[in-house]
């Protein structure tokens, strides 16, 4: 065990081609669902956040629950969504960077709607209505409730991101694990443990923390810098 | 303060162009090594659904980028059971399969799944387990009556419980045994043959396992071929083009492609030369 967790520093260290290809993709499905997802979710936080109406308790409850959905039954819904036999099955998203991105969307959607929904209500009342008095309009309200909510959607991106960089479940059933395509840090590790070569699972569980680490760390130097 | 958000917006969005388009880079460079002699065909990607065996065993990796070199072809492997393979098969999700369960195969062209079925290679099964040989199977007569001694002593056996051609093959064989294991002992993983392998070992228990994969990883296991030979463990494999006239949308040419190349002559004899230790693990059939 030991001289696999020296090989594996060595895998990172030497810059192997294959971790840094699949830790790319593992990068390049996170950041893309995730942005995908902010796109569709902040604005939804906070138009659940500004409007009342009827069973707004139960919708709310409802995105708490989904932020607990297993990884794998997203994966088992839009596997059968993509599928040829599928009603999605024309775009042929099924074993490709697509598909998997569109799985993340949905388990990251749930979090950030919530994340933000429930940020933005804990911010004091008054500073509405301070705004109000002071003449602002509707939509004046809106940017100035994002802007002093950043750090609220700056946390629940980074909840999002960290939700769908660690999962394993639809990457493995909708990408597939093809090597050089869809192999993600996660599945490549499921695979190389199930192979008994712990190396390079090793080696890729180090670069997922250290991404993990990294992107928190900049995140948070961002926001001390800007407050 | 708009600052933050227009250093995320960058971090998010172009961030993630940027590491698609690095990402998309390095998959190029390394796939295009040495590819420059043949142009790429109209539709390069062809989906293999194939067995975790010959996956795990390491003749895919070794043998697909000599079939991209000649063809231009790019091969996506996805490695499942034999049972999993033909289901995507079945629902148009994959090009070709390369399987192993001669039943489920004919079965598979017959009801009109796939076309050109070819023999591709063989191997054998065999059953593992630990060097002491606690149930004493190394004396069997059938690979039956081993199976049978496993569950007289309730001596650990792992299966893999997936419908793999493995699984297919071990419920054959219990069928033969006319017993129906069950209890704590038979312990039914539902993985694929490498993890299955590595459980036996940890539980130092017994299993049957494709003789490829046991090669590929037996320098990292303490475990033994106990039981060989029958002739009811040979192991054969086939690879079957999905049929364009269900789901004309397959990647027909891609998938005849590799069909005839993995039974053709430098397929073949590429697949002889697979060695591991010196060891062949899987033996041509179409030469």
């Amino acid at each position: 065990m030991q001289s696999a967790f020296a090989h594996a520093i060595e895998l990172i260290v030497t810059g192997d081609r294959e971790v840094i290809a699949i830790a790319l993709t593992s990068l390049r499905f996170a950041l893309s669902s995730v942005g995908i997802a902010a796109l569709i979710s902040i604005p939804l936080g906070v138009l659940l956040h500004f409007n009342r109406f009827r069973m707004k308790r139960a919708v709310v409850a409802v995105l708490n629950a989904l932020m607990a959905l297993p990884t794998v039954v997203v994966g088992l819904l839009v596997f059968s969504l993509i599928s040829r036999s599928g009603p999605l099955g024309q775009l042929n998203m099924l074993f490709s960077p697509a598909g998997v991105i569109l799985g993340q969307v949905i388990l990251a959607s749930p979090i950030l709607i919530s994340l933000v929904f429930s940020g933005l209500s804990r911010m004091d009342s008054r500073f509405h209505e301070t705004l109000i008095t002071l003449g602002a309009k509707q939509r004046d309200v809106l940017i100035a409730s994002l802007v002093e909510g950043r750090f609220v959607i700056i946390s629940a991106i980074l909840a999002g991101f960290g939700r769908v960089i660690g999962e394993v479940g639809v990457s493995m059933m909708l990408g597939g694990n093809i090597r050089w395509y869809t192999r993600t840090m996660t599945t490549s590790i499921a695979l190389e443990t199930s192979k008994g070569e712990f190396e390079l699972g090793l080696a890729l569980g180090m670069i997922l923390m250290i991404i993990a680490l990294a992107v928190n760390g900049i995140i948070h130097s961002l926001v001390k810098s800007d407050a | 303060m708009k600052k933050i958000i227009l250093v995320l917006g960058i971090l998010l969005l172009a961030g993630g162009m940027v590491f698609a388009g690095g990402a998309q880079e390095a998959v190029e460079v390394e796939q295009s090594a040495g590819e420059e002699a043949v142009e790429a065909p109209e539709n390069p990607r062809v989906k293999l659904a194939t067995t975790t065996s010959t996956d795990n065993s390491g003749l895919l990796a070794y043998l697909l980028p000599k079939f991209t070199e000649a063809t231009g072809y790019k091969v996506d492997v996805i490695a499942v059971g034999t049972g999993a393979a033909l289901e995507l098969g079945e629902k148009g999700d994959v090009d070709v399969v390369l399987v192993h369960a001669r039943a489920k195969e004919d079965a598979f062209v017959s009801d009109g799944y796939g076309v050109n079925r070819k023999d591709v290679m063989h191997n054998d099964f065999v059953l593992l387990g630990p060097p002491s040989d606690p149930a004493g199977i190394a004396d069997a007569e059938s690979a039956a009556e081993a199976l049978t001694i496993i569950s007289e002593n309730q001596s650990d056996f792992v299966s893999r419980g997936d419908n793999s051609g493995t699984h297919f093959k071990e419920q054959n064989l219990w069928k033969e045994a006319g017993t129906t294991p069950s209890g704590n002992w038979y312990k039914e993983a539902g993985q694929g043959m490498g993890a299955v392998i590595t459980m036996t070992n940890n539980m130092q228990g017994y299993t049957l396992a494709d003789r490829g994969t046991f090669i590929a990883m037996r320098n990292k296991i303490d475990l033994e071929v106990l039981f060989e030979g029958d002739p009811v463990l040979f192991n054969p494999y086939g690879i079957i083009a999905v049929d364009p006239d269900r789901h004309p949308h397959v990647n027909y040419d891609g998938a005849m492609a590799l069909v005839n190349w993995i039974t053709g002559k430098e397929g073949q004899q590429l697949i002889a030369d697979f060695r591991m230790d010196g060891d062949q693990l899987f033996h041509p059939d179409a030469m």
